[in-house]
C-alpha cells in the first residue's frame, strides 16, 4: 500500500492538509499525510466555531479575504459531494450604538468589496422581528453565513482522499526533515521521501517549517475557550449571534454560535499563551457566559453539557486591529518545493478549500499534473438515525436490526450507527474519535451511560483488550486492564 | 395514525420505580400492562448496585441491588405483565402516543396512561464547569460502578473522590475493596450530601479521609489525568484564595448530584419544576398532562431505592384508578413551603378522602425543630419534632386529614 517515494508529502491531517490531500488526489499524484495524533482533526480544526464566515471580516485583497470567500462558494457543493452536515443559517452582528453602527457599516462595506453575497444592515424592528429574543438596535445580517461540523467536514476530506488513493498516516510524528534533491522526512515510525512538501501542521507550522529548513516564521499561540449548551429545542435563537469585533484585533469576541446538532456554542475567549496547553479556566468561562447572556438572556435556561478551548495559530502577538498578518500560503523562498501554509486561523475553516486550491496551483505551476480519470467526488450518506422519517426508520431496522439498538440515549445513537463509526476506513478507535464519527458520548450526560456499552462492544466484538482503549492521545488510556484476570 | 398496538398502561423504565409500579397497576386491577427498557436487562442501576442496604423498608430484609432487582422481576413475571428490554421511547406525545424503537422494529403504540419511570442521570464535570484539562480518567461515580461492577475493569489505582453523594461513598469503598486507593472524598459544602450510615459504612470504617468545604479548583494531566487542585470554600461556596494545594491522583470520580431524565417528558409537554428537576404533580402523582404519572427518581431523586419503588407503587394504583374510572380531575390545593425547605412534593392536592404522602428536603442542616403542616385557616395538620434534619434526607410525612385548602410547610 505504501507507495513511497512520493510525490507529494503533507504534513498535518487537520482541516487544511485533508482538504489538500483530496484536492491532490484529483491528479496522478502519489500523495501522503502524515498526522501525529490518533485521528484527524486533532488541533485547531475540532476546537472552532464551525462557522462557515461569508468574508466581511477580513480585508480586501489579502489571502484571507480571497480563499475565504472563494471556499465560502465552495463548501455547500463539497457538502453535497461528501455529505457531512451544513447549514445555511445566517448571522447576525449586533450593535446598540452609534459607534457600533459605522463599525457594521463599515464590515458590510469590507464584505461588498471582498465579494460576499446577502449583507444587509437591519435595525430593532426588522431585528426582532426574525430573532425575537436578541435585543438589539442594529445589526449586520448575513443570510448567507452557514455552520458545518468541522470534524465530520475533515473526516469526509480524510475518507473521499483514501477512496482516490491518498495515504494516510497516523501516529507518526514528523522528527527530522532533510533534502537531498528530494525531501526526506523521518516521523516516529518510519521515514518517506517525496518531491514536494506541503506543511499543514497548524500550531506547529513553524516548527516543521524550521525542520525543513526555513526559519522564517514563528507561530502565537492564542487560546480560545467555548462552553456548550444542551440542544435549543425551543429555538432560542436560530442564527449567529456575533458583537462587534473587540478592538485588539485578536478575536471576533464571544459569539452564540448554533451548531448542526442542534446545540449552542458560546465563546471564544481570546488568550495568547506561551504553551499549547487547551485547559479551561474558570474567568473565561465565567466572562464568556456574562458576555453571550448580555446578547441573549434567555441562554441561561440552556444547561452547560461541555466545555473546549482551541488554539488560534496567530503570525502576530495582536493588540490592535492594525495588528494584520495576512495567511501564508506560499512555496518557500529558501527552500525549493516546500509549500509552507502557516497562520490559518479564522475564516481558515472556511477558506480550507481554496487554500488547497492555491497549493494546487504552486505544484501545477512547476510539474505537469495529469487528471485521475478514477477520481471519484462523491461520498454516500451514512444512515444518520434520529433525522429519518418514521418509515425510514422502520425499513432500516428491518434491514438492519442494529439500527433499533440505542446505544447513545441523549443522542439517539444506534448500535448501526455506533459500528459504522468504529469501522470507519481510517481505523480509529479511540473514544473521541468514535464520538465525532456518530454523536454517542456528545449528549447531556457526556457518554455516562453510552461509554460502558461502547467499551463492551470494543472488548466483546472487536477483541480490544481494556488497557489498550484511549480516549483520544496516545498515553489517554481509559482503563489500567482487569480487576481479576 | 395506524398504530402497532394499543395498551391500557405503558410504564417507561424497568428499574426500582417501574417495576414496582406496573406490579401495583396490575394487582389493582390493570391486566394490559407494557413495560418498557431502554437497557439490555430488567433492573436498572439496581444491577450495578451489589452492595446491600437494599430492601429494608420493601421487603423487611437486607438485599443487594440485584437480589432487590430480582424480587420485583420475579413478581412481574409471575403476574404476567409483558415487557420488552432494549427498547427504547425515542417520542411521547400528550395525547398518550410513544414512539419506541427495538431490534424488532420502530413501533408507534397508543396507551389510555403513561408512568414515567426513567430514573435520573448525574451531573458531570461540565455540568459544574470544573476548569483546567479535560484528560481520561474522569467518570461519574455511577459510570464507574457499572465499569467496575459489571465489566471488572480496573478504571484507575488512585482516585480521588469530589462529592459525598451516596454513589461516591459506596464507591470508595468499593474500590478500596478491590484494592485501589482512595486519595480522599471532597464535599464543598459543610457537610455531607450521602446518608449518614454511608459515611460511617463506608468511609469512617475503612479511614477514608473526609475533606469538607473543599473543592476541585482545576484539573491537571495531559492524556490521563495526573492530579487536582483542591482549594477551601468560605460560606457562600467561592474558593479562598491561596488556600489551593495539589493532590496527585489518576482519576477523578464525581458525585455532584443527580438529574431526573426528563427530556421524554418534556416532549409530551409534561411541566417541570425547577425545584426537583422532575414533573410538577399532584398527590396522585398524576403530571399536568392528564394520565401521565411520574414516580420515582424520574419525578425527585430518592435516598433509597426503597422510597422510589414505593412512591411508584403509589403511582401505580393511582394510574389504575384513572384508567378504570376515567373520572375528570378534581379541584386542586396547592402545597407551599417556608424558606427552610428546598422543596416539597406533589406540588399540588387532589381533593381527597384518603392519606396524602407529602414528601420534602431542608437546604441546610438543622437541629431540634418542629415541622408544621398548616392549611389556610392556620389550623395544624401535622406537627412533628426533629432531633435533626439533613439536606440528604427525603422526609416523607402523611396527611391523614382531609385537606380542603391550600398546605404551607412551615419548619419552627
Amino acid at each position: 500500500m505504501c507507495k513511497n517515494p512520493y510525490d507529494v508529502i503533507i504534513i498535518g491531517a487537520g482541516v487544511v492538509g485533508c482538504a489538500c490531500g483530496r484536492e491532490l488526489s484529483k491528479y496522478k499524484l502519489n500523495v501522503a499525510v502524515l498526522e501525529k495524533n490518533t485521528d484527524v482533526s486533532e488541533g485547531i480544526s475540532k476546537g472552532n466555531s464551525g462557522v462557515v464566515h461569508a468574508g466581511f471580516y477580513v480585508p480586501y485583497g489579502t489571502l484571507k479575504a480571497r480563499t475565504n470567500v472563494e471556499g465560502f462558494f465552495a463548501i455547500p457543493k463539497l457538502a453535497a459531494e461528501l455529505n457531512f452536515p451544513y447549514k445555511k443559517i445566517g448571522k447576525l452582528v449586533i450593535s446598540n450604538d452609534k459607534y457600533g453602527l459605522t463599525e457594521l457599516k463599515r464590515l458590510k462595506e469590507a464584505g461588498d468589496k471582498n465579494g460576499c453575497i446577502g449583507l444587509e444592515i437591519i435595525t430593532e424592528k426588522q431585528i426582532s422581528h426574525i430573532e425575537p429574543k436578541v435585543k438589539a438596535k442594529y445589526a449586520l445580517f448575513s443570510k448567507e453565513t452557514a455552520i458545518i461540523s468541522p470534524y465530520l467536514f475533515t473526516i469526509a476530506l480524510v475518507e473521499n482522499a483514501l477512496k482516490n488513493g491518498v495515504d494516510f498516516f497516523l501516529n507518526h510524528e514528523v522528527i527530522k526533515i532533510w533534502k537531498d534533491k528530494e525531501f526526506f522526512v523521518q516521523t516516529k515510525k518510519d521515514t518517506f521521501h517525496s518531491k514536494w512538501l506541503i506543511n499543514a501542521a497548524g500550531l506547529y507550522s513553524d516548527k516543521i517549517s524550521c525542520l525543513a529548513g526555513d526559519k522564517n516564521h514563528k507561530i502565537f499561540p492564542c487560546r480560545g475557550e467555548y462552553l456548550v449548551t444542551d440542544k435549543d429545542n425551543e429555538k432560542i435563537i436560530n442564527r449567529m449571534i456575533y458583537p462587534i469585533p473587540p478592538k485588539d484585533g485578536a478575536s471576533l469576541g464571544v459569539h452564540i454560535t448554533p451548531t448542526t446538532d442542534g446545540n449552542i456554542l458560546i465563546g471564544p475567549s481570546a488568550e495568547f499563551i506561551n504553551n499549547y496547553g487547551l485547559e479551561n479556566t474558570k474567568q473565561f468561562l465565567n466572562e464568556m457566559k456574562e458576555d453571550a447572556f448580555k446578547m441573549v438572556p434567555e441562554l441561561k435556561r440552556l444547561p452547560i453539557i461541555r466545555t473546549y478551548s482551541g488554539i488560534r495559530p496567530k503570525l502576530i502577538y495582536a493588540k490592535t486591529k492594525k495588528d494584520f498578518r495576512d495567511f501564508v500560503i506560499e512555496e518557500s523562498k529558501t527552500v525549493p518545493k516546500l509549500i509552507n501554509i502557516i497562520g490559518i486561523e479564522s475564516p481558515g475553516l472556511a477558506a480550507a478549500p481554496a487554500i488547497a486550491n492555491l497549493v494546487l496551483n504552486i505544484i501545477g505551476n512547476k510539474e505537469n499534473l495529469n487528471k485521475n480519470e478514477q477520481f471519484d467526488a462523491y461520498d454516500p450518506k451514512k444512515p444518520d438515525f434520529q433525522s429519518l422519517s418514521v418509515e425510514e426508520k422502520k425499513e432500516l431496522i428491518k434491514k438492519n436490526p442494529d439500527f433499533g439498538e440505542i446505544i447513545c440515549r441523549c443522542e439517539t445513537i444506534t448500535k448501526g450507527e455506533l459500528l459504522n463509526a468504529i469501522n470507519n476506513p481510517l481505523g480509529v478507535k479511540t473514544l473521541d474519535g468514535i464520538k465525532r464519527r456518530c454523536r454517542a458520548g456528545m449528549g447531556r450526560c457526556q457518554g455516562g451511560f453510552c461509554t460502558p456499552r461502547t467499551i463492551k462492544i470494543l472488548r466483546k466484538e472487536y477483541g480490544i483488550k481494556e488497557k489498550d482503549i484511549l480516549k483520544n492521545e496516545n498515553n489517554s488510556n481509559l482503563f489500567f486492564g482487569k480487576i481479576k484476570e | 395514525m395506524k398504530y402497532d398496538r394499543f395498551v391500557d398502561l405503558v410504564v417507561i423504565g424497568g428499574g426500582p420505580a417501574g417495576l414496582s409500579t406496573a406490579i401495583s397497576a396490575k394487582k389493582n386491577g390493570i391486566d394490559d400492562i407494557l413495560l418498557l427498557e431502554r437497557e439490555l436487562c430488567l433492573g436498572g442501576i439496581l444491577n450495578q448496585c451489589i452492595h446491600d442496604g437494599f430492601g429494608l423498608h420493601l421487603f423487611k430484609e437486607n438485599l443487594t441491588g440485584p437480589e432487590y432487582a430480582q424480587k420485583q422481576i420475579d413478581e412481574l413475571k409471575t403476574l404476567n405483565i409483558s415487557y420488552l428490554t432494549d427498547a427504547m421511547v425515542i417520542n411521547l406525545t400528550k395525547s398518550k402516543e410513544l414512539e419506541f424503537i427495538h431490534r424488532t422494529g420502530h413501533k408507534l403504540i397508543k396507551a389510555k396512561a403513561v408512568i414515567l419511570a426513567m430514573g435520573c442521570r448525574e451531573r458531570t464535570r461540565f455540568n459544574i464547569q470544573i476548569p483546567g484539562t479535560r484528560p481520561s480518567g474522569i467518570y461519574t461515580a455511577g459510570t464507574a460502578q457499572n465499569l467496575v461492577n459489571l465489566q471488572n475493569i480496573k478504571i484507575g489505582k488512585n482516585i480521588l473522590i469530589l462529592g459525598s453523594g451516596d454513589i461516591g461513598l459506596i464507591m470508595a469503598r468499593r474500590l478500596t475493596l478491590e484494592g485501589m486507593n482512595i486519595a480522599g472524598v471532597y464535599e464543598i459544602m459543610s457537610y455531607t450530601a450521602g446518608l449518614e450510615r454511608n459515611i460511617q459504612q463506608c468511609l469512617n470504617d475503612y479511614s477514608i479521609p473526609l475533606f469538607l468545604s473543599s473543592t476541585v479548583t482545576e484539573i491537571f494531566g495531559k492524556g490521563r489525568i495526573e492530579g487536582v487542585n483542591i482549594g477551601k470554600v468560605d460560606k457562600d461556596l467561592k474558593p479562598i484564595t491561596h488556600s489551593e494545594r495539589f493532590v496527585k491522583c489518576d482519576t477523578l470520580l464525581l458525585s455532584v448530584g443527580l438529574i431526573p431524565e426528563n427530556e421524554l417528558s418534556k416532549k409530551a409537554g409534561v411541566k417541570i419544576t425547577d425545584f426537583t428537576g422532575g414533573a410538577v404533580v399532584d398527590s396522585e402523582l398524576q403530571t399536568n398532562i392528564e394520565g401521565i404519572f411520574s414516580c420515582g427518581n424520574v419525578l425527585q431523586i430518592h435516598d433509597l431505592a426503597d422510597y422510589a419503588s414505593l412512591e411508584a407503587k403509589r403511582a401505580g394504583y393511582f394510574a389504575a384508578r384513572y384508567i378504570k374510572s376515567k373520572q375528570k380531575r378534581y379541584n386542586r390545593y396547592k402545597i407551599n413551603f417556608c424558606e427552610k425547605i428546598k422543596y416539597a412534593s406533589p406540588n399540588y392536592i387532589v381533593e381527597n378522602k384518603e392519606a396524602i404522602i407529602v414528601s420534602f428536603r431542608i437546604k441546610k442542616p438543622a437541629k431540634n425543630v418542629v415541622l408544621i403542616v398548616k392549611d389556610r385557616e392556620n389550623n395544624i395538620l401535622v406537627k412533628k419534632k426533629f432531633i435533626r434534619l439533613l439536606p440528604s434526607e427525603l422526609i416523607q410525612i402523611k396527611l391523614e386529614r382531609e385537606v380542603k385548602s391550600d398546605i404551607y410547610l412551615e419548619i419552627e
